[in-house]
């Protein structure tokens, strides 16, 4: 019981009160590109949700039994329990999401069609997405066992799905708007999600 | 001519962040203070030139379907360098930085001119092409940071210049980013008279 509580709190602070978007700024770039439609954003959220769930314990993996410092310990040779790779970190990380990614497309691509056609072009993007990669960093820096690492991964992507949805929704109306030259398209679009973050601020200290 | 060309419209005219709408995100997170936003260009910077300057010299030996990890690979090595000379001389500040260095890696700026320039043009241009890009994402960022930095803690690298009185808690926390880099974006989009469809 006190671990679902754990995961519960760990869900709700990935989502709402630290949301990977609108408080740590990741993932940005498509945030803005795809957040003109409704349905295309839809499509991006919920392939960040499935990415972040599967690559963010998989990297939890390769940290804990490859590179940290001593990790290689079950490898039967006593030289090997010394070596610290933690520096290779990064370049592992953005490895294992850039192959994950590819074998995700071609798996669903075989046995859903349906759901190959609704993630199928968002994936390729995700690769370079930042909010992937710092989903996977932060379990990282943050020390995460499996389970929370799993939740962490998961929450974040849902993070990032409500946080578009809601901007796309908030475009569509603004098309009806009258809007000076210059601010038109990007610059308006930075100013909503500033005035969308500072609504999420006010879950800032809610407490599980 | 060309070469300086190649220099000169990432700046202004051309800008990554404002024009191209790549490498917001960063943009938006290292820009609390200035110190920050300078050592992230530095680091932006040296990681866009040498990428581009390296996968231009490998771009006849890359074949197309496995472009993407190649640069990546280049890529990362680079950040895993820079990540390391930061730690080593200038802790602090690194520390202020926290993961957004290692995520330079997937910032859409130097993917996007490793792929969309690099790969096409000779040494000596993808090598100004990325002092230009790394620059100009330095110069948008600074600015933010300026005016975060002046009305979030009234000071300026870290001299105290507004009295403290002043200070706007909102201009440190994340809305307060969104909304100059609005403003930002406003100000170069109406000086180069540039309309978004």
């Amino acid at each position: 019981m006190d671990l679902f509580v754990h995961y519960l709190s760990l869900a709700t602070k990935a989502i709402f009160i630290e949301n990977i978007l609108l408080a740590y700024f990741l993932g940005m770039c498509s945030f803005l590109a795809i957040s003109k439609n409704v349905e295309a954003s839809q499509g991006i959220g919920k392939a960040v949700i499935f990415v972040n769930g599967i690559t963010v314990p998989v990297n939890w993996f390769i940290k804990n039994y490859f590179l940290d410092s001593g990790a290689l310990s079950w490898i039967p040779i006593t030289s090997l329990s010394t070596v610290d790779l933690s520096f290779l970190a990064p370049i592992c990380y953005i490895a294992t999401i850039a192959a994950l990614v590819q074998f995700v497309e071609m798996f669903i691509d075989k046995f859903s069609p349906k759901l190959y056609n609704s993630l199928g072009i968002f994936l390729p993007l995700i690769t370079v997405n930042c909010s992937i990669l710092g989903a996977s960093v932060f379990m990282n820096e943050r020390g995460y066992t499996l389970g929370e690492s799993a939740v962490f991964g998961f929450s974040s992507g849902v993070g990032f799905y409500l946080a578009i949805v809601c901007m796309a929704a908030i475009r569509f109306k603004l098309r009806y708007s009258n809007i000076p030259d210059g601010l038109k398209g990007l610059g308006i679009t930075m100013i909503l999600t500033g005035l969308l973050s500072m609504a999420y601020l006010s879950f800032s200290g809610i407490q599980l | 001519m060309k070469s300086k060309q190649t220099f000169i419209d990432p700046l202004i005219d051309n800008n990554p962040i404002t024009r191209q709408v790549l490498g917001i995100c960063s943009a938006l997170a290292v820009t609390v203070k200035v110190e920050q936003a300078l050592v992230m260009t530095l680091a932006l910077t040296f990681v866009v030139a040498m990428s581009n300057t390296i996968i231009s010299l490998l771009r006849k030996y890359i074949p197309s379907s496995i472009r993407i990890i190649v640069q990546l690979t280049v890529i990362s090595t680079l950040v895993i360098l820079i990540d390391k000379i930061l730690q080593a001389y200038m802790y602090e500040i690194s520390k202020t930085l926290t993961v957004f260095v290692t995520l330079i890696i997937t910032n859409c700026i130097v993917m996007g001119r490793a792929d969309a320039y690099a790969m096409q043009n000779n040494v000596k241009d993808s090598f100004l092409d990325g002092l230009g890009n790394g620059l100009g994402y330095g110069m948008i960022l600074i600015a933010v940071a300026f005016f975060r930095e002046l009305f979030g803690f009234g000071t300026i690298l870290n001299f105290q210049i507004l009295p403290e009185f002043l200070k706007n808690g909102l201009m440190t926390m994340p809305p307060g980013a969104f909304i100059i880099l609005g403003l930002i974006i406003w100000v170069q989009r109406s000086l180069t008279n540039y309309v978004e469809e």
